[in-house]
């Protein structure tokens, strides 16, 4: 009986360390010598490793932590957590383009950057860049540019050759001034009895005609969803549909396994490729492969896919010091430093006319000089607006093109379907 | 998603209780034994065991109720608070009352999850719980190398879901998966998997089978060891056959295990995610095929919750899984009972 008052002690004990480490959530992450730490959030590559070592050289008492997210699946909902919940989004923040207009409806959640000397830096972008990031008015500019997904298309020159193609990237370009040209070249490349399928799947393509479609796609620019009355995007439906039709497609999902091995393999000929997709390309195709691939232009007049910003959470304890290293990253050298880490192509006129990305070669692709393809692409282009809910319904318009392709749907029906489903997610 | 298999088997044998035993009921200071005769103690420890006899029980059982309540209860409480509201990223909007659950009764892609989701609950338990007793009755023979068996269905079980759902993915895939290949000697077209509701439902409840027969299998062996040895022995006096015992002895004898292995099984289905999540491919593989073949409850929460960025939608949505998941247990428990 003697034992029970050590039991109470233990259950106070016990209920004490419970107490204790629920205490024990938060935490600041400065140490108390002064020196700031500023954590910028990424995703996928930003190839910014050497400049932050630079910075933080020339800026004793900072320094940098990079938390990075793979893919930018992953990385919204994270961030959309940080964001509404006031904390976790660190000091720098990644934003991708079709994720923009969502936290550009609430632009109070960033630091205006125009409050930090940014307007000076305006002629460093080109110009709808800028304002893809700046709140309707100008008062507010919440990100600035750091790469544009500049449009190229990639092939493979093995499987050119075995169809009796041209493989030179000069000639492989004249082959298609315009997608027609594109769907010609397709079509004889599927008579030579390759193997291959000519592209890779629907997806690709159809974003590429569509970002070439005039200045809006679904919405128009006071945000009305304008899906099925916009001729364009009719017509990059209807011109995709078509090369399905040809039976160009390999039907495969970009990003899934099958895609990855189907680099490697030579499931495919050609594939749209935005600037940032080379890595990808080189990474799943392997060493074996290298100078099989090559990079041309797109049909068309050029085009971008994706690109990103980088803006400074209002929930940042170190905005003055963020803002400053926002400007540095995104400066024409910064965005030179990042190209030539990842082969993530510059949103700013300086950094795109940089020798050193003029005449910068890529060795996997056979020494193409990207960084003058890409540029072109990119001079060559009008802004594209895109609206609040673009993603989720360029998902659903994908998903209608995957079930054309799976003989799932009549393009009337899937078509009628994609509209529907914007429709409704937009209410 | 699937981690809520954990738990112990219901059908343990009944818990060693010896007389004279102290337990902590014992130390209750009503106690029907006479008090000693002994001196009365200082009255300071009187009062001081007499609080700890009334309150350190609660003490005691107070981690699992507080952790539970922290974790289990508050979330979904303030789940059902966010789904009665316009919520989505920057925070709550306005107050919609029951607006979200209007709209989602007359939501087509909600029912296709619902169906989805029964669909491949089905496909999933029935063959796995089948399979699992006539499994678990072999492993209760005399064989041998019995503990290497009996080690080996439980293998899958520790397997990463991931790496299932991965590799059967490479295994049903349309262009180069083993299956069609397999199919494709026997002169059958190959497959689209992930291009039909029945195709991508097997694939999809195979994983689930794979992964868990083992573990059920495992759960009505423990509650086969239980069963009286003599039962069989007559049986076989009287001239009943292996068959017939395993029907008139066997299964009613593990009732508990059996009701216990269903209702677990229909509440990890009822929020199968991973297994379709890795299955569906490319950025938007939450929307579980190019038409939402293979959708289920839980991928379209996650898909309003955390792509459309619908959180009062998404709230109504986990609300709908969490009710069909008590209606169904309620169910299985009344089916499964109803023979005793």
């Amino acid at each position: 009986m003697a034992v029970r008052p050590r039991r109470t002690l233990l259950t106070a004990v016990i209920a004490g360390a419970l107490a204790a480490t629920a205490a024990c959530g938060g935490g600041a992450s400065d140490s108390a010598s002064g020196q700031t730490t500023l954590i910028v959030k990424t995703f996928s590559q930003f190839g910014y490793d050497d400049l932050y070592k630079e910075y933080e050289a020339a800026h004793p008492g900072v320094s940098i932590k990079e938390e990075n997210i793979g893919k930018l699946g992953d990385y919204l909902p994270k961030l959309q957590q940080w964001m509404a919940a006031g904390k976790g989004a660190g000091d720098v923040v990644a934003l991708e383009e079709g994720i923009l207009s969502q936290f550009m409806a609430k632009p109070d959640q960033f630091v205006n950057l125009l409050d930090h000397g940014a307007d000076a830096l305006r002629p460093n972008f080109l110009e709808w860049k800028w304002k893809q990031a700046s709140t309707p008015d100008g008062s507010k500019v919440v990100g600035l540019g750091t790469d544009v997904g500049a449009q190229g298309m990639c092939y493979r020159t093995d499987l050119f050759a075995k169809a009796g193609l041209p493989t030179d990237r000069e000639a492989v370009g004249a082959l298609w001034t315009t997608w027609d040209d594109y769907v010609a070249t397709g079509k004889k490349f599927t008579q030579a009895g390759t193997d291959a399928k000519f592209f890779d799947s629907s997806g690709g393509i159809y974003l590429n005609i569509l970002m070439q479609q005039g200045d809006h796609t679904y919405y128009d620019t006071s945000n009305k969803l304008v899906i099925d009355s916009n001729p364009g995007v009719k017509k990059a439906w209807d011109q995709t549909i078509g090369m399905v039709e040809a039976g160009l497609s390999a039907n495969i999902d970009q990003w899934s396994p099958q895609w990855n091995a189907g680099f490697k393999n030579g499931t495919f000929a050609t594939i749209p490729c935005p600037s940032w997709m080379l890595g990808t390309i080189e990474k799943q195709s392997g060493p074996e492969n290298k100078g099989k691939w090559d990079v041309t232009r797109v049909p068309g007049n050029g085009a971008v896919r994706g690109g990103s910003f980088l803006a400074v959470p209002q929930q940042s304890s170190h905005q003055k010091e963020a803002a400053e290293l926002v400007k540095f990253l995104t400066s024409a050298k910064g965005q030179t430093a990042a190209f030539k880490a990842k082969n993530n192509f510059p949103s700013s006129p300086q950094a795109i006319d940089d020798p050193a990305v003029q005449t910068f070669t890529n060795a996997y692709f056979n020494g193409a000089p990207v960084g003058k393809i890409f540029g072109e692409s990119v001079k060559a282009l009008k802004p594209v607006y895109l609206g609040p809910d673009n993603n989720p319904i360029g998902d659903r318009v994908g998903n209608a093109l995957t079930a054309v392709e799976q003989h799932k749907l009549s393009p009337d029906e899937a078509w009628a379907k994609a509209v529907d489903d914007a429709k409704r997610l937009v209410k | 998603m699937t981690s809520g298999r954990g738990g112990t088997s219901a059908a343990a044998p009944s818990f060693p209780f010896r007389e004279g035993h102290t337990l902590i009921t014992d130390v209750r200071p009503r106690s029907a034994k006479p008090p000693r005769s002994t001196p009365i103690p200082p009255p300071r420890r009187g009062f001081l065991s007499h609080v700890d006899a009334k309150w350190s029980p609660y003490l005691f059982i107070a981690p699992f109720f507080v952790i539970f309540a922290v974790f289990g209860l508050f979330p979904l409480a303030y789940t059902g608070w966010v789904s009665l509201h316009d919520w989505d990223i920057g925070g709550a909007g306005a107050f919609v009352g029951l607006d979200n659950y209007t709209e989602l009764f007359g939501d087509p892609d909600f029912w296709n999850a619902v169906v989805n989701t029964l669909g491949m609950l089905v496909l999933a338990t029935v063959p796995q719980l089948v399979l699992a007793l006539v499994l678990a009755s072999l492993l209760s023979q005399k064989l041998r190398g019995l503990t290497l068996l009996r080690m080996g269905v439980l293998l899958p079980i520790v397997t990463s879901v991931a790496a299932v759902g991965i590799v059967f993915s490479q295994i049903f895939d349309r262009d180069a998966g083993m299956v069609n290949g397999i199919l494709g000697l026997v002169n059958v077209d190959p497959i689209d998997w992930r291009a039909d509701k029945w195709s991508s439902w097997t694939a999809i409840a195979t994983m689930v089978n794979w992964r868990w027969t083992g573990y059920n299998a495992l759960i009505y062996l423990a509650a086969m060891q239980s069963i009286p040895r003599e039962l069989y022995e007559a049986a076989t006096v009287d001239g009943a056959s292996k068959v017939r015992q395993f029907r008139s002895i066997t299964v009613p004898m593990i009732r508990p295990a059996v009701i216990f292995t269903v209702i677990v099984s229909t509440i990890a289905g009822m929020q199968l995610f991973t297994e379709p999540l890795i299955f569906g491919q490319g950025g938007f593989a939450i929307s579980g095929g190019s038409l939402r073949q293979f959708q289920t409850l839980s991928m379209y929460m996650f898909e309003k919750a955390f792509r459309d960025f619908d959180y009062g939608y998404g709230s109504a949505v986990a609300w709908m899984i969490f009710l069909l998941i008590t209606l169904l247990a309620v169910v299985n428990y009344f089916v499964t009972r109803k023979g005793n």
